[in-house]
C-alpha cells in the first residue's frame, strides 16, 4: 500500500502547486503584457532624449476621459484633439476637479489605440504614473503630461488615441455606495 | 468467484449494508456512495430545471410577465451553477464511483472514508449557495461566469456565501479526483495494463486529472475575489492597479477544461454503449485514448476563445483561433471511430443505444457551431448572443446530460437486479430528443439574428423563435418528470435482469451477479 500514499501525496501536492499557480497568474500576466504590449499601458521613460529629433512627421492626438462608475469628479483633457510633430517633445494637461466636500484620493488609468504604438510613445511625466492624485473638497488642478512620439512610429499608425479612466482610490467607497443603490427588490 | 484465497481482504466480506438512514450518512461502500450521488444530482437537476422553466416561462412572450428582472438574473446564476456543479459533475462522480471499481476488478475505491466525505460536504455547499436566494440582496445575479467587477464590487452580499459554496464543492472534487486517480492507478486486478483498461475508466482517470489542475485555480479566482470585497485588495480592481480582464482570464483557464471535465465521461460511458448494442468490438481503442489524452492537454491552451472581444492583439487571436479548431481533430477521430463501430454491425436500439445516437449526432452538432464561434471574425457577431447558448446546450444537454441517461439506463439494471420498462423509456428518449431540439435549435437562429444572452425582454422579431423555444423547454422539463417515475419503478421493481443484462456487452462488471453484491471483487479477478 506504500505506493498508494505516494500517489496520494503526489497529487495533494499537484493540488497545492496549482492553487499557488492561481496567484502566480497575477504578476505573470503583468510581465507578461507588458513583454507583449497588451493592455495598451504605456510606462514611465527617462531616455525620451534619444527619440527627440528634428525630421517627423505629423500626427493626430486625440485624448479622451473616462469617470468610473460612481466616480463624480470633473475630469477631462484641457484640448481634447491636436496634432502633433514626431520627434517633437509635446506637453498637455488634463482637468481635474473634486466636486465632493470631502478629500478624495483619485487614480488614473491609462491606456492607448492602436495598442502597437505603445511603444514608440515615450512618457516623461504623467499624472498616471502616481498612485494617487489627492483633492481637497472643491479643489481643481491641471494635470501635466509629458511625452514624445518616436521617430520609428509605424508608417500606417496616423492617429493615437491616449485614454485615461479616473478612479476612485478608496476602494471601500466604491463598496458601500453600490450596496446603498441596491437593486435589492426580491 | 471462488472465494479460496481470503486473505486481507476478508474484513469486508462478512457484513451487508447497516441499516436505515445511518446506512447512508456513515457508508464508505463505493456502491452507496455512487447511489447517493447520482440521486443527489438528480435533486440537483430538477432543481435547476425548475429554475430554467421560470427563466423560459419569462422569455415566452416579449416584455416582463412573470418575474422581476433582478430575480430573473438570480435564476440565471442558479440555473447554470447548480446544472454544472450539482448537475453533471456528481452524476460523472457517482457513475464513476459505481463502476470504476467494478470494472477495473478492485473490491472498492481507494479511501472509502474520504468518499464518504467528499460526497456529504456537497449537499451542505448547495444548501448554503440555496440560501442566498433568502438573503438580503438576493442571491447571487452575475452568471455562472461571474465576471469581475460585476461579481466584486457591484455584487449582493450573499456573494460571501457563494465563494463559501465554491470553495466547498471545489474540495469535493479535488477528493473525489484524488481518490479515482489513486483507485485506478493501484487497484487494477492483476492483469489489467493500462492499455485494456476500459474507456469509462481512461475517460475518468484523464478527468480526474483535469479537475486536479483546475479546480484550484478556480479556488483560487473565488479567494481572490474575496479578498477583493473584504479585505481591500485589488486583484481584479482597476482603480488599485488591478484588472477585470485578468480575472477573465483566471477563470476560462479553469472553465474551458472545466467544459472538457463535463464531456470526457460521457465519451467513455458512449463508447461502451455502442459497443454493446453493435455486438462488436471497439473501432480504435488506442485512438480513443490518444484522442481524449490530446483533447485534454489542448484544452489547457484554447482558454481565450472565450475572450476575443476583450481586446487582444491579432497574433493572440490567432493563436487562440487556430488552437481550438485543432481540438476538432481530435474530436473527429472519436465520432467516426463511434460510426465505423457501428458499422456493419447487428444493431439494435435500445434506450441506451437511442440515447447514445443522439450523442453522437447532436454533440457533433454542438461541436460545429463551437468550429462556428472559434472563428474569432465571425465570434465578434455570435459572442454573448443566443447561438453561444445553444451551443454550449447542445454540447451540454444531448451531450452530458444524455450520456448520463444512457449511462443509467445500461446499468440501472446491474444496480437494481430489475430491467426497466423499455417502452417507457424508449417514450422517455423520443419526449427527450425532440424536446432538446425544439427547445435549443431555435435558439440558433434568435442569435445569429442578434438576440443578447442574459435578458428578460427581447425585440418583437425575436418572438415566435422564443415562444417555440419555450414549448419545448416545457416537454423537455416534464419527459425528466417522467424519467424520475420509470427510474423509481425500476428501483422498486421489474423483470429480474440476467448477469450479462446485454447480449453484446463485456467487462468485469457485467460478471457479477444483478443485482451486484454490497461487496464485489474481495478477490481480484484474473484479467487476460
Ligand atoms: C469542437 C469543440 C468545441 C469548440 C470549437 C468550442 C468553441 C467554443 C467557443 C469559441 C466558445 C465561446 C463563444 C463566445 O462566448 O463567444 C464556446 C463557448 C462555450 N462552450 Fe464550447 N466549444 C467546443 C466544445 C464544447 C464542449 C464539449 C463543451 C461542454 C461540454 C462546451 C461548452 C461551452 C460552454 C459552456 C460555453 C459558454 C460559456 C459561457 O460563456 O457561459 N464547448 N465554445
Ligand atoms: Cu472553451
Amino acid at each position: 500500500m506504500g505506493s498508494k500514499k505516494k500517489t496520494i501525496l503526489k497529487l495533494s501536492g499537484a493540488v497545492a502547486a496549482m492553487y499557488l499557480f492561481s496567484f502566480l497568474l497575477v504578476p505573470l500576466y503583468d510581465v507578461f503584457c507588458d513583454i507583449t504590449g497588451l493592455n495598451g499601458k504605456v510606462a514611465q521613460t527617462t531616455n525620451a532624449e534619444s527619440s527627440i529629433s528634428i525630421e517627423g512627421r505629423e500626427i493626430g492626438l486625440q485624448f479622451i476621459s473616462h469617470n468610473n462608475a460612481g466616480m463624480p469628479w470633473t475630469f477631462k483633457p484641457s484640448k481634447e484633439v491636436s496634432k502633433i510633430k514626431t520627434g517633437t517633445m509635446y506637453e498637455a494637461t488634463f482637468y481635474a476637479k473634486n466636486t465632493t466636500n470631502k478629500m478624495m484620493v483619485g487614480r488614473a488609468v491609462n491606456s492607448v489605440a492602436p495598442t502597437n504604438a505603445k511603444d514608440y510613445i515615450k512618457k516623461i511625466e504623467c499624472f498616471c504614473f502616481a498612485e494617487g492624485i489627492e483633492l481637497m473638497p472643491g479643489e481643481e488642478v491641471l494635470l501635466p503630461i509629458k511625452m514624445v512620439v518616436d521617430n520609428e512610429l509605424p508608417k500606417n499608425i496616423k492617429n493615437i488615441v491616449l485614454s485615461y479612466t479616473i478612479f476612485d482610490s478608496n476602494l471601500e467607497n466604491n463598496i458601500i455606495m453600490d450596496h446603498d443603490s441596491d437593486h435589492a427588490g426580491s | 468467484m471462488s472465494a479460496v484465497i481470503e486473505n486481507h481482504h476478508n474484513e469486508h466480506d462478512h457484513h451487508g449494508p447497516a441499516k436505515g438512514l445511518k446506512r447512508w450518512f456513515y457508508t464508505t461502500n463505493h456502491k452507496d456512495i455512487g447511489t447517493l450521488y447520482l440521486w443527489f444530482s438528480f435533486a440537483m437537476f430538477l432543481i435547476g430545471g425548475a429554475m430554467a422553466m421560470i427563466i423560459r416561462a419569462e422569455l415566452f412572450q416579449p416584455g416582463m410577465q412573470i418575474v422581476e428582472p433582478e430575480f430573473y438574473n438570480q435564476m440565471i446564476t442558479l440555473h447554470g451553477l447548480i446544472m454544472i456543479f450539482g448537475g453533471v459533475m456528481p452524476a460523472f462522480v457517482g457513475l464513476a464511483n459505481w463502476l470504476v471499481p467494478m470494472m477495473i476488478g478492485a473490491p472498492d475505491m481507494a479511501l472509502p472514508r474520504m468518499n464518504n466525505l467528499s460526497f456529504w460536504i456537497l449537499p451542505f455547499a448547495f444548501f448554503v449557495l440555496l440560501s442566498s436566494l433568502f438573503m438580503e440582496g438576493g442571491a447571487p445575479n452575475f452568471g455562472w461566469t461571474f465576471y469581475a467587477p460585476l461579481s466584486t464590487t457591484y455584487a449582493p452580499p450573499s456573494t460571501t456565501f457563494f465563494i463559501f459554496s465554491v470553495h466547498i464543492m471545489g474540495a469535493s472534487s479535488i477528493m473525489g479526483s484524488i481518490n479515482v486517480i489513486v483507485t485506478i492507478m493501484n487497484m487494477r486486478a492483476p492483469g489489467m495494463g493500462l492499455m485494456k483498461m476500459p474507456l469509462f475508466v481512461w475517460s475518468w482517470l484523464i478527468t480526474a486529472y483535469l479537475l486536479i489542475a483546475v479546480m484550484p485555480v478556480l479556488a483560487g479566482a473565488v479567494t481572490m475575489m474575496l479578498m477583493d470585497i473584504h479585505f481591500g485588495t485589488s486583484f481584479f480592481n482597476a482603480a488599485g492597479g488591478g484588472d477585470p480582464v485578468l480575472f477573465q482570464h483566471i477563470f476560462w483557464f479553469f472553465g474551458h477544461p472545466e467544459v472538457y471535465i463535463m464531456i470526457l465521461p460521457a465519451f467513455g460511458i458512449v463508447s461502451h454503449i455502442i459497443e454493446t448494442f453493435s455486438r462488436k468490438q471497439l473501432f480504435g481503442y488506442s485512438s480513443m485514448v490518444w484522442a481524449m489524452l490530446s483533447i485534454a492537454i489542448l484544452s489547457f491552451v484554447v482558454w481565450a476563445h472565450h475572450m476575443f472581444t476583450v481586446g487582444m492583439p491579432l497574433a493572440a487571436e490567432l493563436f487562440f483561433m487556430w488552437s481550438t479548431m485543432l481540438i476538432a481533430v481530435p474530436t473527429g477521430v472519436k465520432v467516426f471511430n463511434w460510426i465505423a463501430t457501428m458499422f456493419k454491425g447487428s444493431i439494435t436500439f435500445e434506450t441506451p443505444m437511442l440515447f447514445a445516437c443522439a450523442f453522437v449526432v447532436l454533440f457533433t452538432l454542438g461541436g460545429f457551431s463551437g468550429l462556428m464561434l472559434a472563428i474569432t471574425p465571425a465570434d465578434f457577431q455570435y459572442h454573448d448572443t443566443y447561438f453561444v447558448v445553444a451551443h454550449f446546450h447542445y454540447v451540454l444537454v444531448p451531450g452530458a446530460i444524455f450520456s448520463i441517461m444512457a449511462a443509467v439506463y445500461y446499468w440501472i439494471p446491474k444496480w437494481t437486479g430489475n430491467m426497466y420498462d423499455e417502452r417507457l423509456g424508449r417514450l422517455h428518449f423520443w419526449l427527450s430528443f425532440i424536446g432538446v431540439n425544439v427547445t435549443f435549435f431555435p435558439q440558433h437562429f434568435i442569435g445569429l439574428a442578434g438576440m443578447p444572452r442574459r435578458v428578460p425582454d427581447y425585440a418583437l422579431q425575436f418572438a415566435d423563435w422564443n415562444m417555440v423555444s419555450t414549448a419545448g423547454a416545457f416537454l423537455f422539463g416534464f419527459s425528466q418528470v417522467f424519467f424520475l417515475f420509470i427510474v423509481v419503478k425500476t428501483v422498486m421493481g421489474g423483470k429480474q435482469a440476467t448477469d450479462q443484462v446485454w447480449e453484446g456487452a463485456r467487462g468485469l462488471e457485467w460478471t457479477v451477479d444483478s443485482p451486484a453484491p454490497y461487496h464485489t471483487f474481495s478477490v481480484p479477478p484474473k484479467v487476460s
